[in-house]
C-alpha cells in the first residue's frame, strides 16, 4: 500500500486547503478513500454521527501534480483510511506560503498521513515542516461501509438560495430552535420555519427553479406527478443545517437540496472540481 | 522609587506585562541601581522570567525613593499580574492615547501607583496594592550552557507557528552537523494514534550563531516561549538560546543597552540511556531531508508488513519500564531554596523545579507498547 502526492501550484493548495476545511468543519473523523483518480471524504451515516453522512468527491488530476498510489492488490486498488480532518486542515494551514507540499502515507510510530512542507527560508535550503497525522487504515472487510449513497427517492427537488443569505436565516433561527423545518415545492418555492411553543418564524424564497432529474431509463421522475403547489417538509437538527452551511468557504457552482417528506434532507452543493453530498435525517 | 516612561518605550514595557504574564499570576517589582527589574515565576517554578529596565529606557529614573542611592530605602514588592496587566492589557489604545506613564512605589505608601497620562489631559492613576517580598532570583548561568543558538525573532517565530496551539512542549534537537529541529514532545501516555506530530527542520545558515558541541534535544514548554517571542519580535532583538543537556535549564535571552531579559525554563530531564525509543516517536534526524531528493522508493513506505518482527520494529519497542536517573539536586540548586519567596507547588510533568531540583515521577509505565500493526494484518486476511 503506497500512497505519495505533490502539490506544487498555490493556486491547487489554497483550493484543496478550503475543501479540507469545509471537510474539516463537517465532520470530526472521516474516512478518506484514494483511488486513482479521485479522492473522497466519506461520512458513514452512523448514530454516533446523529445520523448525518456526507459524501465529497474530488478530482486529482485539478489538485495535484503529481500523484502515486498503490492499493492493496492490483484488482482493487483502492486505499482506505479513517482520519480526522482538522489535523489535515491544520497541517495545510501552515502550508499556505509553501514551494511545494507532499502528502504521504508513512508508516512511523503508527500509519500517518505525513504531510510534508517545502518553505521559503532565508537560506539556500529549504525550511522543511512535516506533519505526521496519525490514520488508520480500514481492512477490506469493511470497505463496504463507505459505498456511495444513492439519491434517495425525493418528493422534491429545488435549488437553493445563495448559501451565505440561507446561512444568515438560520443563524438567527438557531438561537430560537434546535430543529428547522424545511420545506419545498415544485413551483420553486422554499421555506424554512421554526416552531416553538412562544414563537413561529417562516422565512419564504420563491423562484428557485427544480432541477430537472431524469431517470437512468430516459423517463421523468414522478415528481413530476407532484402537484407543484404541494409542500414536501422535513423537520432536521438545525445545528447540523447551519455546520454545512458556514462550512462553506467557496461560493459553489450548483446548490440543491431533495427533501424525502418526513425521512431525510439531501443537500447537494457542486463546485468545478468538488462535489460534496450531506445527507440530514429528519426528526419526527 | 519613582521612574517616567514615554512615548513608544510604554508599548515596550506593555508588552513585557504581556509576556511575563504567560510565565507567573505575580509580578515581582524590584528597582535597582541599574535599572527596574520585572520578574515573574510560574507556580511549579519551572519558569522563570526577568526583564531588567536600564535607566536610560527611562525619562528619569530614581530606584530608591527620594533620596537617590540610598539602598536602605529600596521596596521590593510583588503585585498581581491580573491586576498589573489590567493596566496594560490593551497594547493599540496604549500605543494610540499613551503619552507618559509614570510608576511609583515608596515604602510609606500602600500602594504601587502606576500612571498613565494620556492624550487630552486624561490622567489614569492605577494604584495597585502589593506585598512587600524577598528578591525573586532563578539561579542559571549562560556560561555554564555547552550550546547556544542565536537567531533573529522572526525565524522563531515562523518555526513556532507551524505547531498547534494545544501543544504543551516542544523537543529542540540541535546536531553538530548544522541542523536544528523541532518537533511536537509527545508525553508518554499519550497514545501514539491520537496525536499529530509536527516537525519543523531548519539549517545552521539561518541562525545568526551556532555552537553545538554534540548532538543534544531539550524539551520545553511553548507557552511561555511563545510569549518571549512575541516581545521579541516587536523588538527585533537578536534572541539567544543557551541550553545544556536535558534536564538542564534552558536560558532565552535578548540584550541591548536598555533591557535585558531572560526567561529561563526546566527542561524534560530524559530517563537514563537511549532516549530514543521513550517518547513514542520515531528515530531522531530521520525526516523529510529527502524533500529534493525524489526518490521514490525511499519513502514510499509500503504498510503492508503482516509480521512486526523485522529489526526496526523491534528496536522500537519500548520496555515496559525505564530506570529513571535521580540526579541529587546540586548544592547550587539547593542555595536558591530560601530565595524563593512563593510558596511552590509540585511541578505538573516531569520539569525540574529550576529553584529547588525536584525530581520527577519515579515511576512510569508505558501502555502503549502495542504497535497499530493489527489492522495492517487483517488486510491480508481480507485475501485469502
Amino acid at each position: 500500500m503506497r500512497f505519495r502526492a505533490k502539490i506544487v501550484d498555490i493556486g491547487c493548495l489554497n483550493h484543496f486547503t478550503r475543501v479540507i476545511n469545509t471537510i474539516a468543519k463537517l465532520a470530526k473523523t472521516c474516512t478518506l478513500r484514494l483511488t486513482v483518480d479521485k479522492l473522497y471524504f466519506i461520512l458513514a451515516d452512523k448514530v454516533a454521527n446523529g445520523g448525518v453522512s456526507m459524501w465529497c468527491e474530488l478530482s486529482q488530476g485539478n489538485f495535484f501534480d503529481e500523484f502515486q498510489m498503490e492499493g492493496v492488490a492490483a484488482e482493487t486498488n483502492e486505499i482506505y483510511l479513517e482520519l480526522t480532518p482538522e489535523n489535515l486542515a491544520r497541517a495545510l494551514k501552515t502550508a499556505q506560503n509553501a514551494k511545494a507540499v507532499k502528502i504521504k502515507l508513512t508508516n512511523k510510530h503508527c500509519p500517518c498521513l505525513t504531510v510534508a512542507v517545502e518553505l521559503p527560508s532565508l537560506s539556500s535550503s529549504s525550511r522543511i515542516v512535516t506533519h505526521d497525522i496519525p490514520v488508520g487504515v480500514i481492512p477490506r472487510k469493511l470497505w463496504n461501509d463507505f459505498r456511495e449513497p444513492s439519491v434517495p427517492d425525493f418528493d422534491v427537488s429545488i435549488y437553493l438560495p445563495v448559501l451565505k443569505t440561507m446561512k444568515s436565516v438560520v443563524e438567527r433561527m438557531k438561537n430560537l430552535s434546535n430543529y428547522i423545518v424545511i420545506e419545498a415545492n415544485l413551483n420553486g418555492e422554499m421555506n424554512l420555519k421554526i416552531e416553538t411553543d412562544l414563537v413561529s418564524v417562516t422565512t419564504h424564497f420563491k423562484d428557485l427553479g427544480n432541477p430537472p432529474w431524469v431517470l437512468e431509463d430516459g423517463s421523468q421522475t414522478s415528481t413530476q406527478e407532484r402537484d407543484p403547489e404541494s409542500m414536501a417538509e422535513a423537520r432536521i437538527d438545525i445545528r447540523k443545517l447551519l455546520q454545512l452551511l458556514a462550512g462553506q468557504q467557496v461560493i459553489p457552482t450548483k446548490a440543491l437540496c431533495n427533501i424525502v417528506s418526513n425521512r431525510m434532507v439531501h443537500f447537494i452543493l457542486l463546485h468545478d472540481d468538488v462535489s460534496l453530498q450531506y445527507f440530514i435525517p429528519a426528526h419526527s | 522609587m519613582r521612574c517616567i516612561i514615554t512615548g513608544g518605550n510604554v508599548k515596550v514595557l506593555g508588552k513585557a506585562i504581556h509576556s511575563l504574564s504567560r510565565v507567573g499570576d505575580e509580578l515581582y517589582v524590584e528597582p535597582l541601581q541599574d535599572g527596574l527589574s520585572l520578574r515573574a515565576v510560574n507556580t511549579s517554578r519551572s519558569a522563570y522570567a526577568c526583564f531588567l529596565f536600564a535607566p536610560l529606557f527611562f525619562q528619569q529614573y530614581q530606584p530608591g525613593g527620594q533620596g537617590s542611592g540610598s539602598v536602605a530605602e529600596t521596596v521590593r514588592c510583588k503585585v498581581l499580574m491580573k491586576s498589573f496587566l489590567a493596566v496594560f492589557r490593551s497594547l493599540p489604545s496604549l500605543e494610540k492615547t499613551v503619552e507618559k506613564c509614570l510608576i511609583s512605589l515608596s515604602p510609606r505608601a500602600s500602594r504601587l501607583r502606576v500612571q498613565l497620562h494620556c492624550k487630552y489631559g486624561v490622567t489614569k492613576t492605577h494604584d495597585l496594592s502589593f506585598q512587600e517580598c524577598e528578591s525573586l532570583q532563578a539561579v542559571f548561568d549562560t556560561e555554564q550552557c555547552a550550546h547556544t543558538l542565536r537567531a533573529l525573532p522572526r525565524l522563531l517565530v515562523d518555526a513556532v507557528v507551524h505547531f498547534p496551539l494545544t501543544l504543551a512542549e516542544v523537543t529542540l534537537e540541535v546536531s553538530q552537523g548544522g541542523r536544528v529541529n523541532f518537533r511536537s514532545y509527545v508525553e508518554e501516555e499519550t497514545e501514539p494514534s491520537r496525536m499529530m506530530v509536527t516537525e519543523l527542520c531548519l539549517s545552521e545558515d539561518e541562525f545568526q550563531a551556532f555552537h553545538v558541541q554534540q548532538e543534544t534535544r531539550v524539551t520545553f514548554c511553548l507557552k511561555e516561549f511563545r510569549g518571549l517571542l512575541s516581545f521579541a519580535e516587536s523588538t527585533s532583538l537578536p534572541l539567544s538560546i543557551h541550553f545544556d543537556a536535558p534536564g538542564r535549564p534552558a536560558v532565552f535571552a535578548l540584550e541591548d543597552s536598555l533591557l535585558q531579559v531572560h526567561l529561563v525554563l526546566a527542561t524534560l530531564s530524559e530517563p537514563d540511556g537511549s532516549s530514543q525509543a521513550t517518547n513514542g516517536t520515531p528515530c531522531p534526524f530521520a525526516p523529510a531531508y529527502d524533500f529534493t531528493g525524489d526518490d521514490i522508493d525511499s519513502y514510499m513506505i509500503a504498510m503492508e508488513t503482516t509480521t512486526c518482527n523485522d529489526t526496526g520494529r523491534t528496536k522500537q519497542l519500548p520496555s515496559p519500564t525505564f530506570p529513571l536517573r535521580c540526579t541529587s539536586p546540586n548544592p547550587g540548586q539547593t542555595d536558591s531554596d530560601q530565595e524563593g519567596a512563593v510558596p511552590g507547588t509540585p511541578p505538573q510533568k516531569k520539569f525540574r523545579s529550576l529553584f529547588f531540583g525536584s525530581l520527577l515521577s519515579q515511576s512510569q509505565s508505558l501502555s502503549h507498547a502495542e504497535p497499530s500493526q493489527e489492522v495492517l494484518a487483517e488486510d491480508s486476511e481480507g485475501e485469502a
